[in-house]
């Protein structure tokens, strides 16, 4: 069948039309926790899937990544479809989700359970509108995505895989119409302060990590951002001390630089070092700072035919985009030169609470485009 | 021992049943249907997925049941608009065998079910469960397609991912350890193998389920195991463990109430079969106590375990399956 003719209401349809097979899959992916390093059990479920979808390839790899290849009747060239399969919540949190009528809620919900069931019910939407792309289709389920794990799943496949991905869509829950199609430079860091047991107050003054890292915080806040290329500091959690009427003796900053540029991104980065070198050898406490993310700043143009195709669809689909730049699995397919979208799946509500809710409807749309950009990309040809 | 052999030949795991292609095959090869009954009372929390589950897992997927039916006993929450919204067949109990008329309980609930669901197997499943899974239903059908002998397969939930010992302890909740295990083990000691009388999920035959009677509250359970125990013998079982199953915890007080109802059903049995004589008018009133302004007031609860018969005497059923 060619999709790219299907009438964008037709094409919502099909997909409603395995709403049971989605929301199954969203349940028991969404029910299988998932933490940054912890995603075995959910690969686990994905191969399974992959395999009673008879997708050919299917496998693991040392980092935790789910792999699955559909080939293609012709197989000229290979689409990556990517979703990342991590969470930000514990595993001893309550991961059973609540079905209604127009909404499920559950943990990791939103981010990123529904990207990865979208993944996994990909082949069976597939064959349920009797769609073979002429190109390869490799379905990716990555690992370590979130915070500390840096797009270490993604990154390893691109290192380590043989296959020459030529395009790549990557699946996020939320929100729908979102479309990325670059990255900014991005560093996040963690500052941390401690106080030593001997600490000699006499001579440095009577005061706690808490005292010295909001020396630090405000020596940050006069760093000098450029408003263009566009630039920021974000603080994003600070924690110290346990009592009212005791010196902390430790205080946590994590924060984030992003830019458009790399080049001002790094020179804030050794601007933070400085700050950091200077209080540490004005006070007397340990302080470390742990670089634990990095982004590239790149991507593809607003014309780029793979950015033109997606509007496209769409605008088909009456799906306003919401255009801004990706810190997920697309900085890393950017920074390896694979023309890359990030396309989101329905609106989302309370993302990476207890409370997170996505809604069913609005899923059919966000399906339906991804479905019309593969079928774009099958008769567009090739689009690097 | 026999209880030793039974428990080696009757006690699964799911896992044993994993390959439902070859459940489907055995299914359609007896030329058997199979029916899913879920009673509810205000369950819109769980309901959903529940159904959503079992249709894309066990009738769409791998068609293993014919229908899943939805048997309400009058909830006053969304139950059925949510169920019927994801493709249930929806009941009020009230609106099945009108002629029968009409009372509230779970029992109420499966019993209307053998006349309105076309099964010849029924599976029961509650509604209240949050880590549901497809292992619910075909780890209870399975034994029934692989055992012509099995007639009545009940569910236990056992194996904790990690032991330190090597014996642990294994067996039910608070009133099966308190009640009903040592009513067993005072009147019918083989029915004590049984891990988890009291659980809700259980597959039964038609044949079977036709031919024993239904208390409409608490001791529906109880009942149908010393019933289908004296008509057919411990072998008619069979359990399987289906690991985990999470649901709403019930306060001390609840489980006082349920434990009367099944008290009730328990001696009405065991009078029936001669096996006791209670001579003294038996109360169907419950007593618990309260404190109010440092007073104690007592609480007083009629729980009457009213009965239905084998549906296989009321004539609509037999015309509708045996004319």
């Amino acid at each position: 069948m060619n999709l790219s003719t299907i009438p964008p209401e037709t094409l919502r349809q099909h997909v409603r039309e395995c709403r049971d097979l989605l929301l199954a899959n969203l349940v028991m992916t969404a029910e299988t926790a998932a933490p940054t390093f912890g995603e075995a059990n959910r690969v686990r479920f994905l191969l399974d899937r992959f395999r009673e979808s008879g997708l050919d390839n299917i496998s693991s790899d040392e980092v935790n990544n789910a792999v699955g290849f559909l080939p293609g009747t012709t197989g000229e060239k290979t689409v990556a479809v990517v979703a990342h399969l991590d969470t930000v919540f514990d595993p001893k949190e309550n991961h059973a989700l609540s079905l209604g009528p127009d909404r499920v809620k559950g943990i990791g919900i939103g981010d990123n359970s529904l990207g990865a069931a979208v993944l996994v019910t990909l082949p069976m939407l597939l064959r349920h509108l009797k769609f073979q792309p002429s190109y390869n289709l490799l379905l990716l389920g990555v690992s370590r995505s979130l915070g500390r794990g840096n797009l270490g799943g993604i990154r390893f496949l691109l290192e380590n895989s043989p296959l020459k991905i030529d395009e790549a869509i990557c699946l996020e829950g939320c929100p729908l119409g979102r479309l990325n199609y670059t990255s900014v430079a991005m560093m996040r860091g963690e500052i941390s302060i401690q106080m030593p047991d001997e600490y000699d107050f006499s001579r440095f003054g009577v005061y706690g990590a808490i005292y010295r890292l909001n020396d630090i915080i405000n020596r940050i806040l006069e760093i000098p951002r450029p408003s263009r290329p566009q630039t920021s500091i974000v603080f994003g959690s600070i924690e110290g001390g346990n009592t009212f009427h005791q010196l902390a003796r430790e205080a946590k900053l994590r924060f984030e630089v992003r830019s458009e540029s790399d080049e001002v991104a790094g020179g804030i980065l050794h601007h933070i070092r400085g700050i950091i070198d200077e209080v540490r050898a004005r006070s007397g406490v340990r302080i470390d700072l742990e670089e634990i993310a990095w982004r590239q700043h790149g991507g593809i143009s607003f014309d780029h035919p793979l950015v033109q195709l997606s509007r496209d669809v769409m605008r088909g689909l009456d799906i306003p985009p919401q255009i801004g730049p990706s810190m997920s699995e697309l900085a890393a397919l950017i920074a390896a030169k694979i023309p890359a979208v990030t396309l989101g799946l329905t609106h989302v509500h309370n993302v990476n609470t207890l409370e997170e809710t996505v809604e069913i409807e609005p899923m059919f749309d966000g399906i339906a485009q991804v479905l019309g950009v593969l079928a774009g990309l099958d008769s567009k040809g090739d689009l690097s | 021992m026999k209880i030793d052999a039974w428990l080696k030949s009757n006690t699964f795991h799911h896992s044993t049943f994993w390959d439902l292609k070859q459940l489907v095959d055995e299914k359609e090869r007896q030329n058997l249907k199979i029916s899913l009954c879920i009673p509810t009372l205000n369950e819109e929390n769980t309901i959903g997925k529940e159904i959503v589950i079992f249709r894309s897992e066990l009738m769409t997927r791998y068609p293993l049941i014919d229908e899943i039916a939805v048997i309400d006993s009058g909830s006053t929450d969304r139950t059925l608009e949510v169920a019927a919204s994801f493709g249930a067949d929806t009941y009020f109990s009230g609106d099945i065998l009108p002629s029968q008329g009409f009372k509230r309980g779970k029992g109420e609930n499966l019993w209307k079910a053998i006349h309105q669901l076309e099964g010849d197997i029924i599976v029961y499943v509650d509604a209240d469960i949050t880590n549901i899974h497809s292992r619910f239903v075909y780890g209870l059908v399975a034994p029934l397609l692989y055992q012509p002998e099995t007639q009545y397969v009940k569910a236990f939930y056992d194996r904790p991912l990690a032991f330190s010992q090597g014996i642990r302890p294994s067996g039910g909740g608070r009133v099966t350890e308190i009640l009903t295990r040592p009513l067993f083990s005072l009147f019918f000691p083989e029915l004590t193998a049984l891990m988890q009388p009291l659980s809700g999920e259980y597959a039964v035959r038609r044949k079977v389920l036709e031919e024993i009677a239904f208390p409409i509250g608490y001791g529906v359970e109880i009942s149908h195991l010393i019933d289908v125990y004296t008509k057919w013998g411990l072998y008619a079982f069979a359990q399987t463990d289906l690991d985990k199953r999470v649901h709403r915890n019930q306060d001390t007080r609840d489980l006082g109430k349920m434990a009367f109802g099944i008290l009730q059903s328990f001696l009405n049995r065991a009078q029936q079969l001669d096996m006791i004589d209670v001579k003294a008018e038996v109360s169907s009133i419950l007593r618990q106590f309260q404190t109010r302004e440092q007073m104690f007031e007592q609480k007083q609860f009629t729980i009457v375990e009213e009965e239905r018969p084998p549906i296989i005497t009321v004539d609509e059923y037999r015309e509708k399956f045996h004319a």
